[in-house]
């Protein structure tokens, strides 16, 4: 493997062993919602992969000016500025794609993913690891979204990015385009996580970065090193401030 | 005046039942799924939901017609309403930890955890999507809310009953919740008949 921090290591720590939706069940909200079909799935994670590279990008660059106690609000400001840009260049240049994502673009912000990294990763390391860093979960999250986007429009529809795979004599469960799908097929897939988990345990292997969904809130799944900070940080204000 | 009161009834009902925020809008999701093993929790959980969401709808919407709109700012609604709501939950947990003692009690150690809510979020930007005014995104908040609280109650009392059972190991854990999550979806499907 190459030496941390480099490229390389940073997509592949991205995209395979710390992929943000199979191995630390982040950001669930946009992945149920808009995976609808593989299509939308691909829009949405490029669109977060743009927002968490440059966000991550900036973040890191600005790491030493920023002060400690309101990096937070600083944080958000600035994913809520490249957000706005992604939805008014998609609002411009792919009006469909932008139609279909809805409010979901602009719920990018509350993303766990993106402010996880930034605290996790962009806010200690170099700007050139962390666009990597974020260009490798972008893509590792876009990846996953495309798999179950593929998967509810094979058995939903019985295509693929729109084509026709199935044959003529399949009935699709359309079930699995509507709401209830996007349950079942989450549970299939935390499912085989437990079950690799589990496995791996067996053999002894140390399985503690697969997180099996939030078992509790996002604020305490801070095991994932992510989203134990949101917007402020709660324990630390409450001391100042009183 | 009549029309009105019929409009808004049907609003809320669509709002709570039949576009149910966390069971066909996906929103809200980790407070659905991680408050909700405790019935009593996840009742409390949801009156600060519903608490939250109303005057989060009510002050996002103030803040877009007085200011964005006569701006011609609308396009900054995004960092604008998400700084406006972790402001507003902080002042919120304040104020109650100051003059509402019983009120803190029952609801505090849920108020940090809900500016962790996208649906907070979303409901503010669905209000300006479909162009509610302030009073009708406040009640559009109110009814998104009930509904998260129903949802999340009832998956709360699914869950209590069902830690004893016997389940296949692979699908301990988050696994059931979420196949309970997608049967209770589909019942929620059958209220589509009623609007």
């Amino acid at each position: 493997m190459s030496k941390p921090g480099s490229a390389g290591e940073r997509l592949f720590n991205g995209i395979i062993k710390e992929n943000p939706t199979f191995v630390l069940t982040l950001g669930m909200c946009p992945t149920l919602a808009v995976t609808t079909s593989a299509m939308n799935g691909l829009g949405m994670g490029l669109t977060t992969m743009v927002v968490l590279a440059l966000s991550n990008m900036i973040i890191s660059a600005l790491r030493k000016i920023i002060p400690d106690k309101v990096r937070i609000p600083a944080f958000i400001v600035i994913i809520a500025s490249f957000v706005t840009v992604m939805q008014l260049l998609l609002q411009g240049f792919l009006p469909d794609l932008y139609l279909s994502l809805g409010v979901y673009i602009p719920l990018i912000v509350v993303n766990c993913i993106i402010l996880g990294r930034a605290e996790a990763y962009a806010s200690k390391n170099s700007v050139w690891s962390s666009l990597f860093d974020g260009i490798g979960m972008g893509l590792g999250f876009s990846a996953a979204l495309t798999c179950i986007g593929a998967v509810r429009e094979i058995l939903g529809a019985g295509e693929i990015f729109g084509i026709r795979v199935m044959p003529q004599s399949y009935v699709p469960f359309s079930i699995f385009v509507m709401a209830p799908g996007a349950f079942f097929v989450l549970a299939a897939l935390t499912a085989i996580q437990n079950k690799v988990k589990i496995a791996g345990e067996k053999k002894g292997r140390d399985m503690s970065k697969i997180q099996s969904g939030c078992s509790e809130d996002c604020m305490h799944c801070g095991k994932a090193g992510s989203c134990e900070h949101k917007f402020y940080d709660t324990a630390k204000t409450q001391k100042e401030g009183r | 005046m009549l029309a009105q009161v019929k409009d808004l009834l049907l609003l809320m009902i669509g709002a709570a039942l039949v576009s149910n925020v966390v069971l066909s809008q996906f929103l809200g999701l980790c407070p659905f799924l991680g408050v909700s093993k405790k019935v009593e929790t996840a009742a409390g959980m949801g009156m600060a939901v519903i608490f939250v969401i109303t005057l989060a709808s009510g002050v996002a919407g103030v803040v877009y017609r007085c200011i964005l709109e006569p701006l011609h700012i609308e396009y900054l609604q995004t960092i604008v309403f998400i700084l406006v709501i972790a402001a507003l939950v902080q002042f919120v947990e304040m104020f109650l930890k100051k003059y509402m003692k019983a009120l803190y009690e029952a609801l505090g150690v849920y108020l940090p955890l809900i500016t962790t809510n996208c649906a907070v979020l979303g409901v503010a930007l669905l209000n300006v999507q479909k162009g509610y005014g302030i009073f009708k995104g406040m009640v559009y908040g109110f009814a998104t809310a009930v509904g998260f609280t129903v949802a999340i109650v009832i998956l709360a009392g699914i869950r209590e009953k069902m830690e004893h059972n016997d389940i296949l190991e692979s699908f301990r854990g988050m696994p059931i919740v979420l196949l309970t999550a997608g049967l209770m979806a589909i019942a929620f499907c059958g209220f589509s008949g009623l609007l």
